[in-house]
């Protein structure tokens, strides 16, 4: 009984009850990294380093080297940091081959006939795979050097990583307008469709009336303006009909979904827009200080709706409204006037997702967003957050969006079918929801 | 009673233990129940009543000890087991589906014929039941539309219908007027004829006198004494619950009544509250009673703002107000205590600092932030002023017992230093302990100079802590008492079922 008595104080302690989520997570991470473990072989300008280094060591100063890759835009890297290198230590470069195996064969010949002597190859791993240099005898393709290859998981590759981050992006920062909704005991349907509308109408401003690809950047700035503008209105008019009127959520926010897609829908008539200038790009595809853009907005809403849910008045405002709308009003909660606000900003937070996915994809498009509204509450509700309202944690949001980002990411990586896919993600919704509510019937 | 020497009791529960993380809730618990025996069961909140009565109606499994009915022992494990062993559970909520019929409850997962309903036969067993315990009750219309009384009934008929020998009733005087309680009782005499056991909780002395026959007395999940009623004085009764001697049920100070505070001109919504005008003065006691319905609590929210006036002007120390909601009155130095504590009072999922909070953030934060280190000293003020029993400030409201809660629910309002404070039904719900402490609170409240206002339907209480008693019938107030010593509940009574002319 003793045993059992700690292990349930422990399972309630604060930070387990409101981020137990993490762990899974982790757990998550772990599982995935176990199952795509490969052989990884580096490429770029590292790979080159490693290759010119080792021909170095082998050849000395007078080795005569030749380069052959394979056409990518990796494998350019990877040739060009190694010639670079190699000339820096001193070696001779006698060619650099990038093309197929009858390239390779070409420049061969033409080396043995200037009399060259090749002392060593250095390929890309497909490239040394090649049987040109069996043909040679002076060649063989013992003389291939190709970068060593070392174990790491795929899901592990910091691009892998980073790709994950940046697509979440999009779903967290709508996650938390809809965090705060649910927390007061509502529900809002029509974010996917907003991030349509906010797609269309920032582009339009900026197709336009900022003159498309050649638009200034005031203009770029006015149509994104005018994107969450838009959104903010539908907000706004989604939280009159249920606080002034008293309308079900569900239904207000159902009928707003299906307005707001019609009306992304006309204003493009149903076309994508790509006409847009490339400043607003960097939004959704730049990198600040190495990291993507769509993450690092994600890293600051999330600081300062966690500052708001947690220190602030609004934020304890919510909670009351969700966990019981009477008492608060008859505490003197401005009830109407917070829910009035919390709508808005979920259509804000929808519009500012949108115009990131629009930059990313770089064209505004009608058909974005389908579905969002359903993988955002998902995700809130993974991260712990009760529809039933007054209870749930920004963060735990967060956790919630990441946890469904990577279980799809793992299975992709894991060459799982994408209709098992949709059941494997319908399954982790019920269970998390199961958990919750066990969680809440032990304490 | 109808116990023959040797016949094992009807009920018997034998050194029952039940711990929760944290708390013993119950350290070995004798408790018999013979045939046709009214037993009450009493004690402070929070001294186990409620997890003994949860094991009978097989709601919690005892850690230790055993439970028999007539001599045979019997494994609660579940409700369906203990309605099958004959108990039958009135909880205070009841378990009424609104949209169905008196009948369809009563049936309600037992119906005969497959898939089925017998209609006919059942409708006419339920009226059978109705007619045994002497309540007509309309039978066509769905429960919703039926008063908390005519609910009770059909719960006590839904046991009888399951053949229970044992009923286990759970406070079922708290929310019935004083009629309605006397025909609950005419119920509980006809069904101790039948031969059946009650187990009867409540915190209302008067009532426990003149329908128990002998009273079980629990304190800290121990039992502090069994005794028949006749044994028993009422001032022992209080003693044996809380352990320690009080001086007087209700410890009212009277105070020279200062200057008029609160003026009520002609308030009035609809046919609930009609032309209501009072005042109340500095160090004032205001006691509004009546029957549940005359428009007591409906007064209160409208001075209050949760409700919108048809008409009426409302005074603070000689100035006009307009109170169009809550916040209005509260700027203005007006505060209610809510009747309903769950529903209305408090944020129950919340925790105990964060309801304490809730009215007060404005005063608690600088430019939308709150100021955590002086929301926490502020309420470690009040828990230690109040008493509050709580193992954290981040303790959840819901796990808290009645008297705790309203503690919660009285230092939220404290701290706003409000003027008029309006108790509805302020110790409802509440042990002996905590209702002595709220009405020491009042005489303090009173000799700063505030004016309260306090709803009760408990005459004892009304006429032990007013100085002066308003009585309401039918959204009038058709009486005042401005000599409370003299008065007796049979006046007040007469009062409240007054006839105004109209």
């Amino acid at each position: 009984m003793p045993k059992n008595m700690s292990l349930t104080s422990l399972l309630n302690h604060a930070f387990f009850r409101d981020y137990g989520m993490v762990f899974v997570l982790l757990l998550l991470g772990v599982l995935f990294s176990a199952l795509t473990i490969r052989q990884q072989v580096p490429t770029t300008v590292g790979a080159g380093d490693q290759v010119a280094e080792r021909i170095f060591a082998r050849h000395g100063r007078d080795a005569g080297v030749l380069i052959v890759t394979r056409r990518t835009k990796q494998n350019l890297l990877f040739a060009n940091a190694t010639q670079a290198r190699l000339e820096a230590l001193g070696c001779t470069v006698l060619g650099n081959v990038s093309g197929a195996a009858p390239d390779a064969r070409k420049a061969i010949e033409s080396l043995l006939k200037q009399g060259k002597r090749i002392d060593a190859i250095a390929a890309d791993d497909a490239a040394a795979r090649w049987t040109v240099y069996d043909r040679f005898p002076e060649v063989g393709s013992s003389k291939c050097v190709i970068p060593t290859a070392y174990l790491w998981p795929d899901f592990l590759k910091v691009t892998n990583l980073l790709g994950v981050a940046s697509q979440t992006a999009i779903y967290a920062m709508i996650a938390i307008g809809m965090t705060m909704v649910i927390i007061t005991g509502g529900i809002d349907l029509s974010v996917g469709s907003l991030v349509a509308l906010a797609s269309v109408s920032s582009a339009l401003v900026m197709r336009d009336y900022g003159g498309g690809a050649s638009a200034s950047l005031g203009m770029t700035i006015m149509g994104m303006l005018a994107g969450m503008a838009v959104c903010g209105c539908a907000g706004f008019f989604n939280g009159c009909l249920v606080a002034a009127f008293r309308l079900p959520s569900f239904i207000v926010t159902l009928g707003m979904m299906m307005m707001a897609s019609g009306l992304a829908f006309r204003l493009s008539e149903g076309r994508s827009i790509p006409e847009l200038p490339t400043t607003f790009f960097s939004l959704g595809q730049g990198k600040t200080l190495g990291v993507p853009n769509p993450i690092l907005l994600m890293i600051v809403l999330y600081v300062i709706a966690h500052f708001v849910m947690s220190r602030m008045v609004f934020g304890r405002y919510l909670y009351a409204i969700g966990g019981n709308e009477e008492a608060a009003r008859l505490s003197g909660v401005p009830v109407k006037r917070v829910l009035l606000a919390v709508y808005t900003i979920c259509g804000l937070l929808a519009g500012l997702g949108g115009i990131v996915l629009t930059s990313q994809l770089s064209a505004g498009d009608p058909k974005f967003g389908q579905m969002y509204e359903l993988e955002v509450i998902a995700a809130v509700v993974v991260g712990g957050t009760s529809l039933m309202g007054g209870q749930g944690k920004i963060f735990g949001t967060l956790i919630g969006a990441f946890i469904i980002a990577v279980i799809k990411n793992g299975m992709n990586l894991t060459n799982v079918d994408p209709f098992n896919q949709k059941i494997v993600l319908g399954a982790v919704l019920m269970i998390s929801v199961l958990l919750d509510t066990l969680k809440r019937r032990v304490s | 009673m109808t116990q023959l020497p040797g016949q094992p009791a009807l009920l018997e529960m034998r050194g029952i233990r039940k711990s929760f993380p944290g708390v013993k809730a119950l350290r070995g618990v004798d408790l018999t129940l013979q045939r046709g025996e009214v037993l009450a069961l009493l004690g402070e909140n929070g001294a186990g009543k409620s997890t003994l009565i949860k094991m009978l109606g097989g709601a919690h499994q005892p850690d230790d000890g055993t439970i028999r009915i007539n001599g045979n022992e019997i494994e609660f494990s579940s409700p369906a087991v203990a309605i099958r062993a004959g108990i039958g559970v009135i909880y205070q909520e009841f378990n009424l589906i609104p949209e169905l019929t008196p009948w369809e409850n009563i049936f309600l997962g037992r119906e005969a014929g497959i898939g089925f309903v017998r209609r006919r036969r059942e409708r006419q067993l339920a009226a059978d039941l109705f007619q045994q315990i002497g309540i007509s009750i309309p039978l066509d219309v769905p429960c919703r539309t039926l008063s908390v009384a005519q609910q009770q009934v059909i719960e006590i008929a839904k046991s009888l219908s399951q053949d229970a020998q044992v009923m286990v009733m759970d406070e079922p005087s708290a929310t019935i007027t004083p009629q309605e309680v006397a025909r609950l009782f005419a119920v509980i005499r006809q069904l101790k004829q039948r031969g059946i056991g009650i187990v009867y909780i409540s915190h209302r002395l008067d009532e426990i006198f003149e329908i128990a026959d002998r009273v079980l007395i629990l304190r800290d999940g121990e039992r502090v004494g069994e005794s028949l009623i006749g044994d028993l004085t009422r001032q022992k009764m209080i003693e044996m619950m809380v352990g320690r001697d009080l001086q007087h049920e209700f410890p009212k100070h009277h105070h020279q009544p200062g200057p008029v505070r609160l003026s009520v001109q002609g308030l009035s919504r609809g046919m609930a509250v009609r032309d209501v005008s009072f005042q109340i003065r500095a160090g004032e006691v205001l006691g509004l009673t009546g029957l549940v319905g005359a428009g007591r609590t409906e007064v209160a929210r409208l001075i209050f703002g949760a409700d919108r006036a048809d008409a009426g002007e409302i005074e603070l120390d000689g100035r006009p107000l307009k109170i169009r909601q809550p916040g209005d009155a509260m700027q203005a130095g007006i505060c209610l205590l809510t009747e309903d504590r769950k529903s209305q009072g408090l944020v129950l999922g919340a925790s105990v600092r964060d309801n304490f909070s809730l009215p007060n953030l404005r005063q608690l934060s600088t430019c939308g932030v709150v100021n955590s280190f002086k929301e926490r000293t502020v309420f470690a003020k009040y828990v230690d002023q109040l008493n509050i029993k709580i193992p954290s400030q981040q303790q959840l409201v819901r796990n808290l017992s009645g008297g705790n809660q309203q503690k919660v629910v009285l230092a939220k309002w404290l701290e706003r230093h409000a003027e008029i404070l309006i108790f509805d039904e302020p110790t409802r719900g509440i042990d002996v302990g905590a209702r002595y402490e709220i009405y020491l609170l009042m005489n303090e409240l009173a000799r700063q100079g505030k004016a309260i206002l306090m709803i009760s339907s408990e005459l004892p209480e009304v006429m032990g802590m007013s100085d002066r008693i308003l009585v309401m019938h039918e959204g009038r107030i058709t009486g005042e008492i401005s000599d409370v010593s003299r008065v007796t509940q049979t006046q007040i009574m007469e009062l409240s079922v007054a006839s105004t002319g109209c």
